[in-house]
């Protein structure tokens, strides 16, 4: 199986190379258009501003691949923010995969949420094997608000998307990477993913 | 709910643990991946790893240390020592370090706190301070505690989460290594202070004490490095304690 993870400069990928080693897989990491349209996984990571990032896809031209890409793909904390139509961040528009746009939590809140919070509303085999309320490693100021594509909520102040999913398209608020034995469970679900699971159940 | 974060933290020089390590399970009481690895195991939630290096091969031996950890543990992790510029983070960072942890080099120059939100994000930077109290006011310090400010730590948490800090590590050198619990009274005022998360450091002793830093202190996460060392407290038996105090804690 050909993992790449796109390497367009922002942020911690080498935690998710990492990750997917320690479940017996290899990934590589590219910014590469034909190598990413190859792969048989695709992850998205990202850490760090919406819109200064959005400026380095767009240098990169991955900001029109990535949305046409058909294998699965994944997108991770910012990853999964830029997938959305839009973002407060940095007044950003996104990739456009998922319909919704990313807003800031309450001033009322402390932010970033940093720490261990609950998954539930588990949907989809990206979650197989996961319990509801499973604990998922979190660090973020901007949330995506329920919606249509939501297959995880978590609740912070109010309850949010924490995953989302459309056609092979995953995304996931948390960092599996980081988030025990549980998040790299997640990790495996999503590199054993195929055409045929990608239905909710 | 968002849960409140237990945190071992570990001394490193020239890459090896510091301070006596009393593992009966470690086979290398000096490794500080192996000790990450039984931590993680544990329940721990995350690890700081604090660099007290003074050598010139310090960043490399660092560097290494991070992908190491990295490679094998899978809870976030805080480097910190001796960090005091935007390479420095940029390197630890893409090495696989979650966070970085800066203290006197954010004094000397609190501009780097707004460099290094601005470029990695604010939830990547935990400014962590020192002080103790003088004459009734707690002022803050460098140098592990020995070298004394004019800056007065209520002033300067509230700059640094201005100039764009994701958390502040606070450590009470007045209740460091006393084993008499943590300074809640200062914690409680900081965490009404600033709208960001605040660790706790200095004091912890027993459960009783990491109960009272979240319950009147107010902290999001506890730190602490010999009582968990030395076994004198078991992280798993904590946490199991403190969710019968009804705390939030993942389990």
């Amino acid at each position: 199986m050909k993992i790449v993870i796109i390497n367009y400069g922002a942020g911690n990928i080498q935690s998710i190379k990492f990750a997917i080693q320690r479940l017996g897989f290899d990934a590589i990491l590219s910014d590469n258009i034909s190598e990413i349209e190859q792969a048989d996984k695709v992850i998205f990571p990202g850490v760090g501003e919406a819109s200064s990032a959005m400026r380095k896809l767009k240098a990169t031209g991955l900001n029109t691949i990535i949305p046409k890409l058909t294998q699965p793909v994944l997108g991770i904390c910012l990853g999964m923010q830029l997938m959305c139509n839009y973002s407060e961040e940095g007044s950003t528009s996104g990739l456009g995969i998922f319909n919704a746009e990313v807003v800031k939590f309450d001033k009322k809140l402390k932010v970033p949420q940093i720490g261990w919070n609950q998954i539930k509303n588990l949907s989809t085999n990206l979650f197989k094997g996961i319990k509801e309320n499973e604990y998922m490693y979190l660090v973020h100021s901007y949330y995506v608000p329920l919606n249509k594509n939501a297959i995880a909520t978590t609740e912070y102040g109010i309850e949010y998307a924490s995953a989302l999913q459309k056609d092979n398209f995953y995304g996931v608020q948390f960092h599996p990477e980081k988030s025990s034995i549980s998040g790299e469970k997640i990790i495996k679900n999503f590199l054993e993913l195929s055409h045929e699971n990608y239905t909710r159940n | 709910m968002l849960t409140k974060r237990i945190v071992p933290c570990l001394d490193i020089k020239n890459g090896r643990t510091v301070k006596g390590i009393n593992f009966v399970d470690l086979r290398d009481a000096g490794d500080p991946v192996e000790l990450a690895e039984i931590y993680a195991k544990k329940g721990a939630d995350e690890l700081v790893f604090l660099d007290i290096t003074a050598t010139e091969q310090k960043r490399k031996t660092l560097i290494d240390l991070v992908l190491k950890v990295a490679e094998k543990v899978n809870i976030p992790f805080t480097v910190g020592g001796g960090i005091s510029s935007v390479e420095d983070v940029e390197l630890l960072l893409n090495s696989g370090a979650d966070k970085v942890s800066i203290n006197s080099s954010a004094v000397k120059n609190p501009q780097l706190i707004s460099d290094l939100a601005s470029k990695f994000g604010s939830q990547c930077i935990v400014v962590a301070i020192d002080a103790k109290q003088i004459d009734g006011e707690w002022m803050v310090h460098l140098v592990g505690g020995k070298v004394p400010t004019e800056i007065k730590l209520f002033d300067w948490v509230k700059k640094v989460e201005q100039l764009g800090a994701g958390e502040i590590l606070f450590t009470s050198m007045d209740h460091d290594g006393t084993k008499n619990g943590f300074a809640n009274e200062a914690l409680a005022y900081l965490s009404e202070l600033v709208n960001i998360p605040i660790i706790a450091s200095g004091g912890a002793g027993k459960i009783q004490h990491f109960t009272d830093v979240f319950l009147k202190g107010k902290a999001d996460a506890a730190l602490a490095a010999s009582v968990f060392h030395f076994k004198e407290i078991e992280i798993n038996n904590l946490k199991k304690e403190l969710k019968k105090n009804n705390i939030p804690i993942r389990l």
